[in-house]
């Protein structure tokens, strides 16, 4: 936790989604004082949560656009990154599948634009080697990337934050800015939990980076929220979908079609959609789309037709693209403000956003070095302690850890076997989250295939015995209640 | 250094202690097993019988109707008077074909190999987005069952004012469990044109305390950004689709669901259990055998049951398979298959060993039936083997039929007018 609001900050970053938290932590190399504020109970509780979890190569993308650059260097540092971190990853590869003949120049247009960009190890490969690659997967042509993979999302966005915090950086949650002031040259930063003074702001607040550029005077911005839908599939659903494979891009569709993913446990993940909505906060799923999701997914492999689904989520896109509008692209936005010196904003930061956090951060942490002496830290330290979860430690280990602490021998998680230890160290982390999807992000508690049915009334005792009172039990913070009180006294 | 492996052992094994786990140690130990081992994940034996403190429990077993913790205590009590070593907040995290059990505790990380396993780990429930419904993520969406223990269990408001979706009988009960504890409860909505849960709990839980049942009807969309707001309800045609214009905003801040329940098989998977696609549950034969040699199976995890005694009754059966073959008899000859037939939704056991007299099954029907006949015929030569009557059948409830002779052939257990 953190958030002196008596002191002076060098460098405030607003937003705790993956592009505020490695900005935070690439910041933390350096002599600096630093406090990132959150407004939700948790980190990574918007786009960062909501996504394919699909690590980037930059074909995608226009050559020479921001997009394209840090996503190139991004899918260089993503993977030395999360493997330091100890996120889990993997470098899979992906496919982008034409299922006839005429798909075929598209996937020519793709290569052709990853090249330019210097996307490694593209190729078109054919029907045979489609399957070779995926045998879920069939189509005449597929573009192949092979430095493409899967990361957990969230996951990485809560270590990078852990990874600054643990050389120094302050993190504080539910603690929107509400209002911006200034004072000398400094940023005076208003929220609930106090007014933060900082020399420099970095405005990663995603969907809200408009607004809250705004809160400084910048009307520079706006965000057009998109919505999009995902189901996942149980694990043990009898598939094993080796990569993500994509459909060919239609040229106007605002995202990259609805594709299958996996994740690092065996799930497939299905979506996302991509339709515009009023509301950035409009995260309801609809009938009309999980149809659509499956009817596509079955189209691009048949065999995924039939799947069973154990849960649903949704995403927000923050684009800058208005749906009512001609273009259909628009690049990254990272810049300083010309009115308001010493405040940098990141807007736009939509898909390839998660690969490219590392190398947005390092932009930002360049933009920052400039007009500002930066002294590496002598003790910086990169990685954070490992920490096996039970379920993929072998018998010996797991024996030595519950004769170590019995906590490790009593089992909260049925379908996911997680511990009371890692439980109660999941509700110990550094940033006070104690939410019920806090939980479940740093455990997996939840995400099995019971949803939670079995573990929740577990946990909800844990959440006691570690000092939560009943009426402060949440899902996700704010007005998201469990219980009212207790029955009788 | 690395440790030498240590591997306990034990004649049988049963995982899980609810009423079927508990009566198959008790009928394992009664046939005469050695070392009778009963694991249990909870930190107290019965499983979801703790929870059920509504009565109506122990009418088939006990010729009374007592609670659920009441009838639980009584299992408990033969239990603790047998040699049977219990384990509590203990559970099997892995079960290998050969038997090995991973076991994990506060107590220690355990390897222990089994003569015999008995698999007693009762069911699930079946959750919102396995029915799909749409909409927001809010809190205050409960299974039924997890209320039922965050409110029995943990003296726990869960909300003020409650949709129940689905007429399952945990649904029904907690409809007059949250009526009782001040919660307004604005219906329970269900799919089908019939109840799920049995007649009498339609009765005493929902018609007795005035909460309106509506078939034919369902949520489709959860409204409310933090917490449940509303829910928007619709009635369904035949093919169970949403008849566009029949929504309705039904305010409540709660919404349990009552949905159904799910055999829990993880670990069968693991040992390689074959699994039926219309029971959920492990393919077994007349003694409650598994495909997998030495592994049986009793209780919610084999097959959804109405009623407790009922489960009971399977554990005390397969505890004494399980105990003859820790000791080594093994069933001879070649296995007929059994099939459901007309109107029939599953009949269990699917497997008989041909030859075998007074084999006994169990079988649920797919729709309510009047003045029916339930046949046990062969479906070769249309034998008939046994033959009962029937004035009404209902789908939530679990009947029997017995054929007293052997049989050699494979066999149909169907409807017939």
């Amino acid at each position: 936790m953190g958030g002196m609001p008596g002191s002076i900050y060098d460098v405030a970053v607003i937003g705790g989604g993956v592009v505020g938290c490695a900005v935070l932590r690439e910041l933390a190399r350096y002599d600096l004082k630093l406090l990132l504020l959150e407004k939700e109970a948790d980190l990574a509780e918007g786009i960062s949560k909501g996504n394919s979890g699909v690590i980037h190569a930059g074909f995608n993308v226009p050559a020479r656009s921001l997009k394209a650059r840090t996503n190139v260097a991004g899918l260089g540092l993503i993977y030395p990154l999360a493997s330091t971190l100890g996120v889990p990853h993997r470098k899979t590869g992906k496919l982008v599948v034409a299922l006839a003949d005429e798909d075929r120049p598209r996937l020519e247009e793709l290569k052709a634009q990853g090249d330019k960009s210097g996307v490694p190890g593209l190729e078109i490969v054919d029907a045979a080697a489609i399957r070779r690659l995926e045998p879920l997967a069939r189509g005449r042509w597929a573009l192949y990337s092979p430095h493409s993979g899967i990361i957990s999302p969230y996951e990485l966005t809560i270590a990078l934050a852990e990874c600054a915090w643990q050389n120094g950086a302050e993190v504080l949650l539910e603690a929107p800015v509400e209002a911006v002031g200034t004072d000398d040259g400094m940023f005076l930063l208003t929220t609930p939990k106090g007014t933060f003074t900082a020399r420099r702001v970095v405005n990663c607040a995603g969907l809200f980076s408009d607004e809250v550029a705004r809160l400084a005077g910048i009307d520079d911005y706006r965000i057009f929220p998109y919505r999009g839908e995902y189901l996942i599939s149980d694990k043990d659903c009898g598939l094993r979908l080796g990569m993500p494979v994509y459909p060919v891009p239609t040229k106007d569709d605002p995202g990259l079609g609805i594709h299958a993913t996996p994740t690092l446990e065996g799930h497939i993940i299905l979506g996302p959609s991509a339709e515009p909505v009023a509301d950035k906060r409009d995260q309801a799923s609809t009938r009309e789309v999980a149809a659509r999701l499956k009817a596509e997914a079955g189209r691009l492999m048949p065999e995924l037709a039939g799947l069973s689904f154990i849960h649903s989520y949704t995403g927000i896109r923050p684009k800058l693209v208005d749906p009512a509008g001609r273009d259909r692209f628009a690049d990254f936005v990272v810049e300083e403000s010309r009115t308001r010196p010493g405040w940098i904003s990141l807007v736009g930061i939509e898909s390839p956003g998660l690969t490219a956090a590392p190398a947005l951060a390092e932009m930002v942490v360049a933009m920052i070095g400039t007009d500002m002496g930066l002294t590496m830290k002598a003790e910086f330290r990169p990685d954070l302690p490992v920490r096996r979860r039970f379920a993929a430690a072998d018998d010996d280990d797991r024996r030595a850890r519950v004769a170590g602490d019995a906590d490790w021998g009593e089992m909260v998680c049925r379908c996911e076997h997680v511990t009371r230890a890692e439980v109660v160290s999941a509700l110990r982390n550094p940033f006070g989250a104690r939410t019920l999807d806090a939980v479940k992000r740093r455990t997996r508690c939840g995400m099995g295939r019971c949803q939670g049915g079995f573990c929740t009334p577990r946990i909800v005792e844990i959440l006691q015995d570690e000092g939560v009172p009943v009426d402060r039990i949440t899902k996700r913070g704010g007005g998201s209640r469990l219980f009212y009180g207790r029955l009788k006294d | 250094m690395k440790e030498p492996e240590r591997i306990e052992t034990c004649d049988v094994a049963v995982i899980g202690g609810g009423p079927a786990g508990l009566a198959a140690a008790l009928g394992a130990r009664r046939a005469g097993a050695g070392e009778v081992l009963l694991i249990e994940r909870e930190k107290a034996l019965g499983g979801i019988l703790n929870q059920c403190i509504h009565d109506g429990f122990g009418l088939f077993l006990y010729k009374e109707t007592i609670s659920g913790p009441e009838y639980a205590e009584r299992l408990i009590e033969d239990v603790a008077r047998e040699p049977i070593k219990v384990e509590t907040g203990a559970m099997v995290l892995d079960l290998s074909p050969d038997r090995l059990l991973r076991v994990n505790s506060r107590g220690g990380y355990r390897l222990i190999r089994a003569g015999a396993v008995i698999l007693a780990m009762g069911c699930r429930e079946r959750t919102r987005d396995m029915i799909e419904i749409p909409g927001t993520r809010p809190a205050g969406v409960f299974t039924a069952g997890s209320a039922q223990n965050l409110v029995n269990l943990q003296n726990l408001r869960i909300g003020h004012s409650a949709v129940i979706l689905g007429s399952g009988d945990i649904g029904l009960i907690m409809a007059r469990r949250l009526v009782f504890e001040g919660v307004a409860v604005k219906g329970v909505f269900e799919i089908l044109p019939w109840a799920s849960g049995l007649e009498r709990n339609v009765r005493q839980c929902l018609m007795d305390f005035a909460i309106p049942l509506e078939l034919r009807s369902t949520v489709v969309e959860i409204r409310g950004r933090d917490r449940v707001e509303s829910v928007i309800t619709a009635q369904v045609d035949d093919s169970l689709a949403p008849v566009a214009g029949t929504e309705r905003v039904v305010p409540c801040d709660t919404l349990l669901l009552s949905v159904g329940l799910i055999p829990e098989n993880e670990l069968s998977k693991r040992a390689g259990v074959e699994l039926s696609p219309l029971t959920g549950g492990a393919v077994v034969d007349e003694s409650l055998m598994t495909s997998v040699a030495g592994v049986f199976s009793c209780g919610n995890v084999l097959h959804i049951h109405d009623v407790a005694d009922w489960a009971s009754f399977e554990g005390f059966a397969a505890g004494e398979r399980a105990a003859r073959y820790a000791a080594g008899e093994r069933a001879a000859g070649r296995t007929v298959r059994v099939a459901a037939g007309p109107a029939v939704r599953y009949a269990l056991p699917q497997l008989v060993t041909a030859g075998r007299e007074g084999v006994e099954w169990s079988f649920r029907v797919t729709r309510p039936l009047r003045n029916v006949q339930i046949v046990v015929r062969g479906t070769a030569t249309g034998q008939v083997f046994a033959r009962k009557k029937f004035t009404r059948l209902l789908p939530s409830e679990l009947q029997k039929i017995a054929v007293r002779t052997a049989i050699e052939e494979d066999i149909e257990v169907g409807c017939h007018e």
